[in-house]
């Protein structure tokens, strides 16, 4: 068990967005979390990477508590993450966005750089040839220089993934990455989720493309109006008459 | 030859040194605007930098080297508990907040006796030459360059980006945010004490509002987009009047009203079709040029 949320509360005055969540992500595990909309799967996502604070609960990663914990604190026990409308750094390009999220794995101090030693540009090179490599793995090498904000919608949701893999997370929480792809864009992300898992990294997935987590998850999650109505392998969870009444399409439970 | 050399020097001497000056308070309001915060406590931090030093000339030996020391150091360590509650404001409330420090510093210094109130300290020896000043500029251009690129650089363009996002990435905006507040303020207070020993005094209505909004638009007018930009809006928008002086002379016209009215117009033609800054001109004039050439060559 490497993240796990215990009875997690978040009200935003008198709205209650995620009430009593609880539910564990292993280690390697691709966890789907699905919902309707609305159901307050973007606010467990802000909870867990520290953007805001739960009013009650825990958040435990590897365990040591991360819940009240600030988000640069939370990204430096290993947990980052992706978001539902991209959140690039407009102005740089590819291969620096990836740079950027290299930032707790570079060994970089500023004085060596002032001392115009050989070592600082060497790092320098090394971190973006890192760069441009895990641009690669997202099949988006070929655009490293461009900026982003030049990107397609597609490719910058690739470039978001490879900037939060690029400090080696334990846990890698992705926000709705497929929205607005077409089929071949989906099969690709889900392909390259099958790949950070099978590189040891844990994915808690948020996604409304029924089928692609019902493809790549291990286990899955199902929350409405903040409250978890299921939770168990995508087998489990397709047969569930709430979720299906829920979520999944509310003829079929009638 | 030489002699016409040497008088035009003279001259022009002043209108040098203020190119640097400028250029270096330019450079202050950059640094802490490369994170995305506008302050305007600039003035303020060259005021302690001036005050600091000149007191020190009066009333103990040191070098002037080790006085440029103490007004780099002072202003950031006053920065530093004006930034940790400061810096949570977001846009314009932190502006208005370094505004109101700016104000706050110079009534104190107003009303202090051993500052001499409102007429300031006069009779401050010069013991600035010109290449100090400019030694200071390369010292502080050489700084910003160095960071550009770096893990820093990368992570204080982020936070200028997306702060939110930044921090998602491991980034400890906060203390980045701090530094280069920090690192501002260092460059306005070395430029008050370079100013003070060059022009023989530290007086308060040199530190008010305006002066910061001259140093405002000198960093937007050459653009704020690369670390050199505000150097060039200084030495342009400094060089100026005196530009006008001769020209007029040539023409035998008051410069006063010419002055004023050229200088307006150039302010608003370069917001208006330089948006990113003089510094951006050669790069413009390069895409116009490929523009022209490629019609002809499909």
């Amino acid at each position: 068990m490497l993240l796990s949320l215990e009875k997690v509360r978040k009200t935003f005055g008198g709205l209650t967005a995620v009430d009593g969540a609880s539910f564990v992500v292993g280690t390697g595990e691709v966890h789907g979390l699905i919902g309707p909309n609305g159901a307050g799967k973007t606010t467990l996502l802000n909870l867990v990477s520290g953007l805001i604070r739960p009013t009650s609960g825990a958040i435990v990663l590897d365990g040591e508590r991360i819940d009240g914990l600030p988000s640069h604190e939370v990204a430096a026990r290993g947990l980052t993450r992706t978001f539902q409308n991209i959140r690039l750094f407009p102005a740089l390009t590819a291969a620096d966005n990836v740079l950027v999220g290299a930032h707790l794995k570079r060994r970089a101090p500023l004085w060596r750089r002032m001392a115009f030693l050989p070592s600082a540009a060497a790092e320098a090179r090394a971190a973006h040839e890192a760069s441009v490599a895990l641009l690669e793995r997202v099949g988006m090498g070929e655009r490293a220089a461009e900026r982003a904000s030049n990107l397609s919608y597609g490719e910058q949701r690739r470039v978001e993934i490879a900037r939060a893999l690029a400090s080696e997370p334990r846990v890698m929480l992705l926000d709705e990455p497929t929205a607005g792809m077409n089929p071949g864009e989906v099969a690709s992300i889900a392909e390259l989720i099958r790949g950070v898992a099978r590189a040891g990294h844990s994915v808690l997935l948020v996604e409304h493309n029924v089928k692609l987590v019902m493809d790549v998850c291990d286990r899955i999650t199902v929350l409405d109006f903040g409250r978890v109505i299921a939770d168990g392998t995508p087998a489990e969870v397709a047969r569930d008459p709430a979720v299906i009444a829920a979520y999944l399409g509310g003829e079929a439970a009638a | 030859m030489l002699e016409a050399l040497q008088e035009l020097w003279l001259t022009h001497q002043s209108t040098v040194a203020f190119i640097g000056l400028n250029g270096l308070l330019a450079l202050s309001v950059y640094t802490t605007l490369s994170c995305g915060q506008l302050s305007l406590a600039q003035a303020a931090f060259m005021a302690i930098g001036a005050y600091a030093s000149a007191i020190l000339t009066f009333h103990a030996r040191v070098p002037f080297a080790l006085e440029l020391v103490v007004a780099a150091v002072l202003p950031a360590l006053v920065a530093v508990p004006l930034g940790l509650p400061v810096l949570r404001l977001k846009g314009v409330f932190l502006t208005i907040a370094t505004i109101g420090f700016g104000e706050v510093v110079r009534i104190f210094f107003v009303n202090l006796d051993f500052t001499n109130g409102a007429l300031g300290l006069t009779a401050v020896p010069q013991r600035t030459s010109v290449w100090m000043i400019y030694a200071a500029l390369a010292g502080a251009l050489y700084v910003l360059w160095r960071i550009r690129g770096s893990r820093a650089g990368y992570a204080i363009e982020a936070i200028r980006e997306d702060d939110p996002a930044a921090r998602t990435m491991g980034i400890h905006t906060a203390h980045y945010k701090l530094a280069m507040l920090a690192l501002g303020a260092s460059f306005a207070g070395v430029a008050g004490a370079l100013e003070a020993h060059y022009t023989f005094m530290v007086a308060p209505s040199t530190y008010s509002f305006s002066r910061v909004v001259d140093m405002l638009v000198y960093a937007v007018v050459g653009g704020t987009g690369v670390f050199y930009g505000p150097v060039v809006g200084a030495t342009f928008l400094t060089a100026l009047p005196e530009v006008i002086r001769e020209v007029s002379q040539l023409f035998r016209i008051q410069p006063g009203p010419v002055r004023l009215f050229v200088n307006g117009a150039v302010l608003l033609l370069v917001i208006l079709y330089l948006p990113e800054g003089l510094a951006s001109l050669p790069g413009r004039v390069r895409a116009w040029r490929r523009a022209r050439r490629e019609p002809r060559a499909a």
